[in-house]
């Protein structure tokens, strides 16, 4: 008997298995995009076949960062910024679980940058879903690393004199095998490209545009958004590095002008993800390593072994 | 100072091949009966500049360097000589000749490469009047011209033991055979060559009236030559960890290579990750899902994990952290020993932190402490950190075999499986109470891996609920965190009760006076202690490894039992005597200092004189090198 039995158990599964019980009802404002994301994400996980059980979702601090307070898998709520490396090691350790990592544009562009742009380069099999509502929600009203120029908040009363991180764009450099952006604003698309990334065997990144109506009045999310996928205007080839480069740099400069397009950019189908990468050149064993401790057949070498080259 | 030992010094340029020559020397001193203990001084710097390593071999227990050395091999700075580096380096190739000399003792051999120092630079330095004065035997020899002629130019290391071997009357058995085990065809025919021409050359062409020796001894079980970092990397693999993430960092970089080298073996994973934060992160992220992990580093990059530790200890996910310490502030001096992280590591990260500390003192306790950081970190949920330091990471000594043979231990501790699981209490949900306090022992709420049946819920470094909800309910507050502190008294009380002390004790029991330590000051305190006795003084003394929970017990009988106490550790603000205070809450004008921060160990003769001047109330101050903070009051 597998030590496991939640993962890969094929049946029925219900919505509603992914909502807690009674407790705890969302804190998020009315009319906050963050619900966009959690109903789509509960939608997509039944249609992909993965139980509650084998999820592991983890997210970090912010508006955010409770995804997974409100949506009943395993889960773990870790600190500001780091939620992808508790994610890539949870994976590396059982590759069989289905890892998702989840938080704001402060928590995954700003203070877990450097993060961000290394789980990229290295192609983990997750999928990371950032809540970009170019705002500090929690914090109550900060510039974000995605707020436009000019942006005025108590902390750049002036008006923010930086130009806005490219998430698409850094992802697609940085190495991501799959990179997409989706709105709340759009639940049916939003639901097929979770399920895509999902799915997807590496590095899976969803700019998830998310309204927070309650610190940024203004925000861009609000005006109707163009399906790049289901547009004659913008015909590119997602397998196509240099078309989704040059789409990705279009999208990231006219967001922030009224316009919102979202879609897939980026789909590398070929590309060995991490484990995989690793294990090619033997580093990686064959067994999930996290089975092994329940394994009683298991051999465990000992230091003692090695002596010889010390005698 | 017993001639009855050999202390060899072999100087060089860093990159010069010292390091391997010296292991390989220092075991074939331990296959030829000895106690061996190794010293490693380098400068932070990857080639050139002096670099030395010392080894101390005996028919007796050596526990830690000698005071000073009576045999230097100097090979010259290769490095500095080299035409293309020269403008860079300088002309340093003298310097593993005379930067060594203060610390020769009388009586003591002297070997020189002539092939690399020049003869004028020699007379620069006085060395035929200082041999004079202190009756120095000294013996140029060309190595370097030696190694070519037979070999290539690198070998001169050869041409140095074979000098060695010679000079000290040994056997060249163990030599050629260790170098066998390490090389084979024509370049190993060369270094026998140099060996032996090196051998011969002395014993045929130069008379010697020294009277110095290799010492000869015998052990009775077979006998392995480790250093600190390999006891810790050992004692992980033997715990059953098979996660290691890391970012480079001197010294902690030594375990973190030897479990990246053999992990792929034995089916774990290492990762080389961006930055501390995220190779804590990582240990944090494995262990949730169900594998012994561990992570580690020095001062600087520790401070970065105490994010991860905290989150770690909020979450009751069980980890290993080791930190090796070198001398800080900041990047402070990265090749150099220190003890003065004990603070940080204790106390960083923010909130009421629980987490284990062990310090171990030697190559044994640093096994074993591991180890023991592991089967509590998994048994009782929460961090264990092993701190310890660049001395203690780098020194070699042999170690007994046997000792070694022990069996895994790679259980998942207070961890259900899924059997248990579908008896354990969930809410009306069907999540899993993993942070239950009803029924917890010791303060443990058992838990479960992600992917089980029936073991659903949330981690969260949030305050939260049995199941993992962010709660700031009062009571629940207050429930959970008297459990988790519950934890720490529940692990000094099995320490106390059901473990051997980790406590190393020395000296006779009834002893008037006391020496406190902790760490790798051990080895130095053990010597002193020793000497102290022959010289009439009564003194035992106590090195701690429990630093959380605290050895309060053992600690409080040692203090009471001594009319006074010196405690001796190498950093500049006495930071475990101001732990035994904070902890114990007395004994405050019981106790005085003995300190040195030069980046330097502790010699036993500087202890010896430090307790004189302290203690003894002899009316003298002790070297420059160390420094006295008096009892409070005093
Ligand atoms: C190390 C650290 N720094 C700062 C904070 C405070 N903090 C909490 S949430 C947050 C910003 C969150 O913004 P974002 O990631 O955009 O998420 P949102 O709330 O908008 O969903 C900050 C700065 C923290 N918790 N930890
Ligand atoms: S502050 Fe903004 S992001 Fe946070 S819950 Fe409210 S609307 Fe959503």
């Amino acid at each position: 008997m597998s030590a496991f039995n939640a993962i890969g158990e094929e049946r029925e599964i219900d919505r509603d298995e992914y909502t807690p019980g009674v407790e705890p009802q969302p804190t998020w404002c009315p009319g906050c995009g963050d619900f966009g994301v959690l109903k789509s994400l509960k939608q997509a996980l039944p249609e992909v076949g993965k139980t509650p059980e084998e999820v592991l979702t983890v997210t970090g601090i912010g508006c955010s960062g409770k995804l997974n307070s409100y949506l009943d898998t395993y889960g773990f709520h870790t600190i500001h910024g780091r939620s992808l490396p508790v994610a890539r090691a949870a994976k590396l350790a059982n590759p069989e679980l289905e890892v998702i990592a989840a938080g704001g544009d402060g928590d995954g562009y700003g203070i877990g940058g450097n993060h961000f742009i290394h789980t990229a380069r290295e192609n983990h099999d997750i999928t990371y879903i950032v809540f970009n509502n170019e705002i500090f929600g929690l914090t109550k009203g900060q510039t974000s690393p995605t707020s436009p120029k000019g942006h005025k908040s108590k902390t750049q009363p002036s008006g923010s004199a930086k130009t806005p991180l490219r998430p698409l764009s850094t992802s697609l450099n940085a190495g991501a095998s799959y990179v997409a952006r989706t709105a709340a604003v759009n639940p049916n698309q939003a639901k097929e490209i979770i399920k895509e990334a999902i799915e997807h065997d590496g590095f899976a990144h969803i700019d998830f545009l998310t309204q927070c109506p309650t610190w940024n009045k203004d925000a861009r999310q609000y005006v109707p958004y163009i399906d790049v996928q289901e547009s004659d205007d913008y015909d590119f080839d997602v397998h196509d590095r240099a078309e989704a480069a040059e789409m990705m740099r279009e999208t990231e400069d006219v967001l922030n002008e009224g316009t919102v397009l979202t879609g897939r950019y980026y789909v590398e189908d070929d590309r060995p993800s991490y484990s995989q990468e690793k294990h090619a050149v033997g580093e990686m064993p064959d067994q999930p390593l996290a089975e092994r401790y329940f394994d009683d057949d298991a051999e465990w070498e000992r230091s003692y072994d090695l002596l010889e080259r010390h005698t | 100072m017993s001639d009855d030992e050999l202390i060899w010094r072999i100087a060089g340029g860093s990159g010069d091949g010292i390091d391997s020559t010296s292991q390989n020397f220092a075991k074939a001193l331990m296959r030829s009966g000895l106690d061996v203990f190794t010293h490693r001084h380098y400068p932070s710097r990857i080639r050139g500049g002096h670099t030395y390593v010392e080894i101390r071999a005996a028919d007796r227990e050596v526990q830690s360097r000698g005071d000073g050395y009576n045999f230097l091999l100097s090979l010259g700075d290769s490095f500095a000589r080299n035409p293309q580096e020269e403008a860079y380096y300088g002309n340093e190739e003298i310097k593993p000749l005379s930067e060594n000399l203060d610390e020769l003792r009388e009586g003591g051999i002297i070997v020189y490469d002539e092939g690399l120092i020049d003869e004028e630079d020699v007379e620069a330095i006085n060395l035929e009047e200082r041999a004079e004065e202190n009756d120095w035997h000294v013996f140029p020899m060309d190595l370097r011209g030696l190694a070519k002629e037979h070999g290539r130019e690198v070998m001169r290391n050869t041409a140095g033991v074979g000098v060695t071997a010679a000079l000290l009357d040994m056997e060249l058995e163990h030599i050629e055979d260790l170098m066998s085990d390490a090389m084979g065809g024509e370049i190993l025919e060369a270094n026998l060559e140099i060996l032996h021409e090196a051998y011969d050359t002395v014993n045929e062409e130069y008379d010697f009236e020294h009277d110095l020796r290799a010492p000869e001894g015998s052990h009775d079980t077979e006998q392995a030559l480790l250093s600190g970092s390999n006891a810790i990397a050992y004692a992980a693999i033997d715990a059953g960890c098979r996660f290691i993430a890391g970012y480079p960092m001197t010294p902690w970089t030594d375990v973190f290579t030897i479990l990246s080298q053999n992990f792929p073996d034995m089916g774990g994973v290492s990762e080389q990750v961006e930055d501390e934060i995220a190779a804590a992160a990582l240990a944090v992220g494995a262990s949730h899902a169900g594998v012994k992990a561990m992570s580690g580093s020095s001062g600087g990059g520790f401070a970065l994990m105490s994010e991860p530790l905290g989150l770690a200890e909020m979450t009751e996910t069980p980890v290993v952290l080791v930190e090796s310490m070198r001398a800080g502030p900041s990047t402070g001096m990265p090749t150099k020993p220190e003890q003065a992280d004990l603070e940080h590591v204790l106390y960083t990260s923010q909130g009421d932190s629980q987490r284990v500390v062990f310090a171990p003192g030697n190559i044994e306790e640093a096994y074993e402490q591991t180890r023991l950081a592991f089967d509590i970190a998994w048994d009782y949920q929460i961090p264990a950190i092993v701190i310890y330091d660049q001395k203690l990471s780098g020194e070699n000594e042999n170690v007994d075999v046997e000792f070694f043979d022990r069996e895994p231990s790679p259980d998942l501790g207070s961890t259900l499986t899924e059997d248990e699981l579908a008896e354990a209490a969930h809410d009306n949900s069907g999540k899993f109470k993993r942070f239950n306090y009803d029924d917890a022992e010791n303060g443990v709420a058992p838990r479960s891996i992600p992917g089980q049946k029936g073991g659903r819920y949330l981690a969260t470094g949030n305050e939260h609920s049995p199941v993992g909800h962010i709660s700031e309910d009062p009571d629940n507050r207050v429930a959970q965190m008297e459990r988790r502190i519950e934890k720490l008294e529940s692990i000094r009380a099995e320490l106390d009760e059901e473990r051997d002390s980790t406590q190393t004790y020395f000296g006779p029991e009834d002893a008037d006076y006391g020496i406190v330590t902790w760490g790798s000051s051990q080895g130095a305190v053990a010597e002193a202690i020793e000497r102290l006795n022959e010289n009439g003084h009564s003194v035992k003394g106590i090195s701690v490894s429990d630093m959380m929970p605290f050895a309060e017990r053992e600690v409080t009988e040692f203090l009471e039992s001594v009319d006074e106490a010196m405690v001796v550790e190498m950093n500049a603000t006495a930071q475990f005597r101001g732990l035994i205070q904070k902890e114990l809450g007395r004994f405050g004008d019981k106790m005085t200092s003995l300190l040195k921060f030069n980046g330097n160990p502790f010699e036993p003769a500087e202890i010896v004189e430090g307790y004189e001047v302290n203690l003894a109330d002899e009316d003298r101050q002790p070297t420059a090198q160390v420094r006295i903070e008096p009892a409070a009051g005093d």
